[in-house]
């Protein structure tokens, strides 16, 4: 556990610099995310790193793909590719774009288009099946992106199928562009929504590493139905100025701001 | 007389023979044909219900494990409710996905204007990395088909509800990207595709009569367009003319006149829907009221002779 927090660490320092570096980007759903990513790719997922493509693996579709820089760090880090590349996010000819794009090794396919991933993710799920593949496939999606549509219509197909090999991860950070999801649209009950959906529900804190280690534990041992893990987060987490901020969505830190918050992460 | 969507449906069961073939529906597969595919390999059918946006994302997800995947809904929904997704999820990953939109165009009929659609190679053929393919006959789908299992990369394919003639042979050559002459002119080109085809090479006989020399092409790959056989066109022939059950803005039209106009201009007449939406009507009270027949490329070709000869003497 203590390795993962210090993975974590690690992935949050690499988000603030990039996106300080490429002045653009959206730090605050990046650092919610940052614990169930590196949980995924340093705990869970079976992968090799020197073959991207190994037919076996295990599949992260992020969803919400405005959160990019941390499966970026989770990738560099990994070994991927060279943490040298992290410097390029966003620059002309880089392979690291704003929003996942499938050039990038360890990227299953583009998105950043809200609501599109879970439908992706049941489609490896399907193949999977049809393949008699042992591989699990996990989809991080935002709370507020559940006001897309194609989410409803990707839960419907999960349950109808009996994918469960698939796990959505609902990043719960209650917190959207123009504000409180809750007062833009709230999206509550969303566990009642997804169990209405026929899902398997977990509620738990998406920043406790034993927690998620068991949640995804559980969600593994779930037969014919997929599961939803709603990942209650804090937006902007692990820098305090940044914290339930909804400022801090889409705008990269200056200078001074990084530093500081590269302190608080050591 | 078969429609292309029919021959689709058959050919789809046929190719399911390689096990990598998955299809797809949003309720329409009695409609699509895809129920072909579907009787035959159950076990890689999805009917994902009435849920366009999920059944292309589906799709795009089937094609990262290498699966080639036909997703068929009427053209309207396919392109026009789910051209995010394709555009996202298909396009830009240049993913093996073909997308089958039946039902295109005013030979939709009954259903009006809501069901036609007349804007869908316009929306496709804009995508990069997009293969936009709409065969003439029933033998022209097959080949596509055949060779849609080979071809790398997303596909738009536009097939009709209509029964059209049989105009190619058995042994006919089909090439992605590759135009066909189906007749020799030197006066006029026609240059058609789909359910046009037919209508061109009806106009030709007639005009032929009339002392006005025709060519003919299909061109069955609208992106990427066969640009040889459109500049030799302009070269060779005074005029041409381009016919499709399409709107004229950004369809075939639209892709012929890009050709001419950066290699050789000439002067070009359209045959198609012009700005407008369609309405409920059997599709030949449909293709006569807009302007789609034979007779209407004749008067278009006459026109065009007449002003020529004017150029020519002023």
């Amino acid at each position: 556990m203590e390795e993962l927090k210090q993975k974590a660490r690690t992935i949050r320092k690499h988000i603030l610099e990039m996106l300080t570096k490429s002045a653009s980007g959206h730090p605050g759903g990046s650092l919610s995310s940052a614990d169930i990513i590196t949980y995924l790719y340093f705990k869970k997922m079976n992968y090799k790193k020197e073959d991207p493509n190994w037919p076996d693996r295990d599949r992260l579709i992020l969803s919400k793909g405005h959160a990019c820089p941390a499966q970026y760090a989770a990738l560099a880090e990994a070994g991927f590719f060279s943490k040298d590349e992290l410097k390029n996010l966003r620059k002309i000819n880089s392979m690291l774009q704003g929003h996942p794009d499938i050039k990038t090794p360890g990227i299953e396919i583009s998105t950043g288009a809200l609501g599109q991933g879970l439908s992706i993710a049941n489609g490896i799920a399907l193949a999977g099946k049809l393949d008699k593949k042992p591989y699990r496939t996990y989809c991080i999606i935002g709370d507020g992106e559940c006001q897309e549509g194609q989410i409803w219509e990707a839960a419907m197909t999960a349950a109808h199928h009996n994918l469960d090999n698939v796990t959505a991860i609902i990043d719960n950070n209650r917190l959207q562009i123009d504000g409180k999801t809750c007062d833009v649209k709230n999206i509550e009950p969303i566990a009642d929504k997804f169990r209405a959906f026929g899902w398997r529900v977990l509620e738990i804190d998406g920043h406790d590493f034993k927690i998620i280690s068991e949640a995804f534990e559980v969600a593994e041992q779930t037969k014919n139905k997929p599961t939803a893990i709603i990942a209650n987060t804090i937006k902007g987490k692990g820098i305090s100025f940044m914290e339930n901020q909804c400022g801090w969505h889409g705008k990269a830190p200056s200078e001074e701001e990084c530093n500081k918050g590269m302190c608080e992460l050591t | 007389m078969t429609a292309t969507r029919e021959a689709y449906g058959k050919a789809l069961a046929e190719i399911g023979s390689n096990i990598n073939v998955v299809a797809l529906d949003a309720d329409l597969s009695c409609s699509t044909k895809s129920s072909d595919f579907a009787k035959k390999y159950p076990d890689r059918f999805f009917n994902l219900g009435i849920s366009e946006q999920d059944m292309i994302g589906t799709a795009a997800g089937l094609a990262t494990c290498n699966k080639i995947t036909f997703a068929s809904t009427f053209a309207v929904f396919a392109t026009g409710r789910a051209y995010d997704q394709i555009r996202v999820s298909v396009a830009y990953p240049n993913l093996n996905v073909r997308i089958v939109g039946s039902h295109a165009g005013l030979m939709t009929g009954e259903d009006g204007a809501t069901h036609q659609a007349l804007e869908d190679i316009s929306l496709m053929r804009s995508l990069p990395n997009m293969t936009v393919i709409q065969p003439a006959d029933a033998v022209e789908t097959e080949k596509a088909m055949k060779a849609l299992l080979t071809h790398k990369g997303p596909v738009y394919l536009r097939t009709g509800r209509g029964k059209v003639p049989i105009i190619f042979k058995e042994d006919y050559e089909f090439k992605i990207g590759k135009g066909v002459k189906l007749r020799e002119g030197s006066d006029i080109t026609l240059i058609a595709t789909g359910s046009m085809v037919h209508e061109a090479i009806n106009a030709a006989e007639i005009l032929e009569k009339r002392n006005i020399s025709t060519r003919v092409i299909n061109i069955h790959t609208i992106k990427p367009i066969d640009k040889e056989i459109i500049i030799n066109a302009a070269k060779e022939t005074k005029a041409i003319i381009s016919c499709e059950d399409h709107s004229i803005i950004g369809g075939l039209g639209s892709a012929v006149a890009e050709v001419t106009a950066q290699n050789h201009p000439c002067r070009m007449e359209f045959i198609g829907v012009r700005d407008t939406f369609g309405e409920s009507a059997p599709a030949k009270d449909l293709y006569e009221k807009y302007g789609l027949t034979a007779k209407h490329i004749v008067m278009a070709a006459e026109n065009l002779v007449k002003a020529n000869d004017r150029f020519q003497q002023n």
